[in-house]
């Protein structure tokens, strides 16, 4: 191809990219399904764990459609041999979630008029039990045909796996067709640039037959591991069949620290503010989180990649919204560096990042670097619970004034960081009595 | 008028709107830190040379350094500022020093420590905030009659950019996304154009830019290490002295330098 001949059809490709593609093609790279019960509609997890060159890449998928369908396409940088594949259970997985979900924590206002005699205790009390606690988290959330060569294919509990090379995109693309991939239009161009870059393909399907007799109804999440110094995730291919954004969370773990993307902004979501006491007890919380969501993507026009949760894996969760996880889960995940430390975990660090993107915003895969950053970072919001009881004495009418104020505080707050209307705002906002 | 005082005025604005407009995590005992150590360590190395205390270029790394250096530490963020102010003096060939001095703190503080980082996506890539960058920039460079240095660089850059997408397949978007960036241009326009560590010649810096672009491409692309300029810059700076052997011209001074440089035994 000329240069002139490059340029033209790839500008057009890239302005024609609402290449609408069966949805039997459940997804190629990562993701487009839809997961029940989730805080975010067509949202994909990825646990990546690195260390040095070693990657470790654990892909949740949430196809909900009939498994004879399922179909995951992944380019990865290194051939993948047998032992580097492996079934993980969902259940760690989800619990990596829900530790590092944004998180609600109450408050509960004290007594403004204790009674004189109560006053020490009440001292002793606040310090001892007015700690933050979480509240329920809502949700959580040989060469062969077209130059492909097979290099891998075998069964792996409810998986087919195949693991191949190819000289060219088109062969590739001719190649999965006939193999009973549903390729969507658009893919060539972005097969050939993986295959130019020696990239090889990792590709897996259902067995029917396998699935039946180990009573799979899901896909469960595949691990595959490699050496590379590639430290990024393919999410082109995911992009030309989806129909708008899709959101991805990545659960990073180092031994190191932090990590963040190097060709996009990585940027914290707003936090530590506190919100109207109706968040909690009228359960918005998932609502009010996926609306600041929203609004900090639509502010930033869907450019920057979101940490929601930074945090040292063998510092105690403040507040917990989740068990910690154990040192053989993290082992299980590929954290191999994990071990027990003193009625502890010595885990590394975490890092939850949350990027919502379209081919439009996100043209080129995510590249990742893991920093030396080990500060401490949350997504955490607070709801204060007010006094309602007696507040007839002077601290109590000081109390109400100052209660007021911050009430009207926490509507602001709410209603500038969720763009809700002021009427949905104030119902959440109730009055101390 | 001295163009340090442009740089300086650029270089504020732009870490003004980094701290401002997209939450740069620089930590203000670091920046006083930087800024402290830098000045010291040039009135240590100005008074040891019989020169008039200068605080203008120390400024202008300081500011560097607080744009581009990431650490939870502030003895790192000291370390960065005296290496970088500190190598001014220390790594000199025919009177000239050797490495573009926050390029040297940065990847020292790196590589020395493993406590630092560099944030190159922070910039993201708007297309508004890299006008802003090339509005100030070309002025700076402009005044520092270092104009060509940057063109050139940009324009070997784009180049390889757009190569090595046509060679893998990618479409057009990918580079131009690649060209937005922000750290890109803070390169391009406050660190590879600085007057005292490019070569003399024309000819001489645009060789140096190619030299550095095509540093960049084997750092990115073949090894996929993150900060490839960084590294680049810092392993070609040692080829100043010989591309301003074989191209020869007058050496850079300063508009309003307030004492003539005395002629410097090399010490490395």
């Amino acid at each position: 191809m000329t240069w002139s001949e490059w340029c033209s059809t790839l500008v057009k490709g890239a302005v024609a990219t609402a290449c609408l593609a069966p949805t039997a093609w459940a997804f190629c790279g990562f993701y487009v399904a839809q997961e029940q019960g989730s805080l975010f509609n067509k949202s994909s997890k990825v646990v990546l764990v690195r260390d040095g060159d070693h990657t470790v890449l654990t892909m949740a998928n949430d196809f909900r459609g009939n498994l004879k369908n399922f179909g995951l396409v992944v380019p990865v940088p290194q051939e993948i041999t047998p032992g580097m594949v492996k079934v993980a259970e969902r259940a760690i997985l989800d619990k990596l979630d829900q530790y590092t979900v944004p998180r609600l924590v109450e408050y509960h206002d004290p007594d403004p008029c204790p009674p004189p005699y109560e006053e020490d205790q009440r001292r002793y009390e606040m310090a001892s039990d007015d700690r933050p606690r979480p509240t329920k988290p809502t949700s959580a959330a040989p060469e062969g045909r077209h130059g492909v060569k097979v290099e891998q294919s075998y069964s792996l509990e409810e998986y087919d796996i195949v693991v191949v090379n190819a000289k060219s995109g088109a062969g590739l693309e001719r190649w999965l067709r006939e193999e009973g991939y549903q390729v969507p239009a658009g893919s060539t161009e972005i097969l050939e640039s993986y295959t130019r870059q020696n990239m090889h393909f990792f590709l897996a399907k259902i067995d029917l037959a396998a699935s039946d007799q180990l009573g799979v109804r899901w896909p469960r999440p595949l691990r595959v591991e490699y050496d590379s110094p590639k430290f990024m995730l393919p999410i082109r291919l995911g992009t030309v069949n989806a129909d708008g954004y899709q959101d991805l969370l990545v659960y990073a773990l180092t031994p190191k620290g932090r990590v963040e993307t190097t060709n996009y902004r990585t940027a914290k979501v707003p936090t530590d503010f506190d919100v109207p006491e109706g968040v909690q007890t009228q359960n918005k919380f998932a609502a009010f989180y996926t609306s600041l969501f929203d609004q900090q993507v639509l502010r930033d026009g869907m450019s920057a990649v979101y940490t929601e949760y930074a945090w040292p894996l063998s510092v105690q969760c403040d507040p917990c919204t989740a068990e910690q996880l154990t040192a053989s889960e993290l082992v299980a995940l590929g954290a191999s560096w994990a071990s027990d430390y003193h009625g502890g975990v010595d885990g590394g660090f975490v890092t939850r990042l949350h990027v919502r993107y379209d081919r439009a915003h996100f043209p080129e895969d995510l590249a990742f670097q893991t920093t030396a950053d080990t500060s401490t970072y949350q997504a955490r919001y607070v709801v204060h619970h007010p006094w309602r009881g007696d507040t007839s004495c002077e601290a109590g009418k000081v109390y109400e004034k100052e209660l007021v104020k911050r009430q009207a505080k926490e509507v602001a707050n709410l209603a500038q960081y969720t763009g809700w209307d002021l009427d949905t705002v104030r119902a959440l906002s109730t009055p101390a009595r | 008028m001295d163009p340090r005082y442009l740089q300086l005025a650029s270089l504020g604005a732009l870490l003004t709107y980094g701290l401002f407009g997209l939450d740069f995590e620089v930590r203000p005992a670091n920046a006083v830190v930087i800024a402290i150590t830098a000045q010291v360590v040039q009135y240590l190395a100005d008074t040891r040379q019989g020169r008039r205390w200068d605080p203008r270029s120390a400024a202008i790394t300081t500011l560097s350094l607080c744009l581009l250096l990431r650490t939870n530490s502030v003895f790192v963020a000291g370390l960065a500022s005296a290496v970088a102010i500190g190598s001014k003096s220390l790594l000199r060939i025919n009177g000239k020093h050797v490495f573009n001095p926050a390029n040297l703190g940065i990847v020292v503080a790196v590589l020395a420590t493993g406590q630092a980082w560099i944030s190159s996506g922070q910039w993201g890539n708007e297309a508004l905030l890299g006008l802003l960058f090339a509005c100030l920039g070309i002025t700076v460079v402009t005044r520092s009659e270092r104009a060509d240095i940057t063109y050139a660089f940009l324009g070997f850059y784009a180049a390889m950019l757009f190569y090595r997408s046509w060679s893998v397949n990618e479409p057009v978007t990918i580079p131009l996304h690649r060209l937005q960036s922000g750290a890109l241009l803070l390169f391009a326009f406050f660190m590879i154009s600085d007057p005292k560590t490019t070569p003399d010649s024309r000819l001489g810096r645009i060789l140096f830019a190619f030299l550095v672009v095509v540093g960049a491409y084997v750092v990115q692309f073949k090894y996929f290490v993150p900060n490839a300029l960084i590294w680049s810059l810092v392993a070609l700076c040692p080829t100043v002295p010989l591309i301003d052997r074989l191209l020869p011209a007058d050496r850079y001074q300063w508009r309003s330098t307030p004492a003539p440089a005395p002629a410097l035994v090399p010490s490395t």
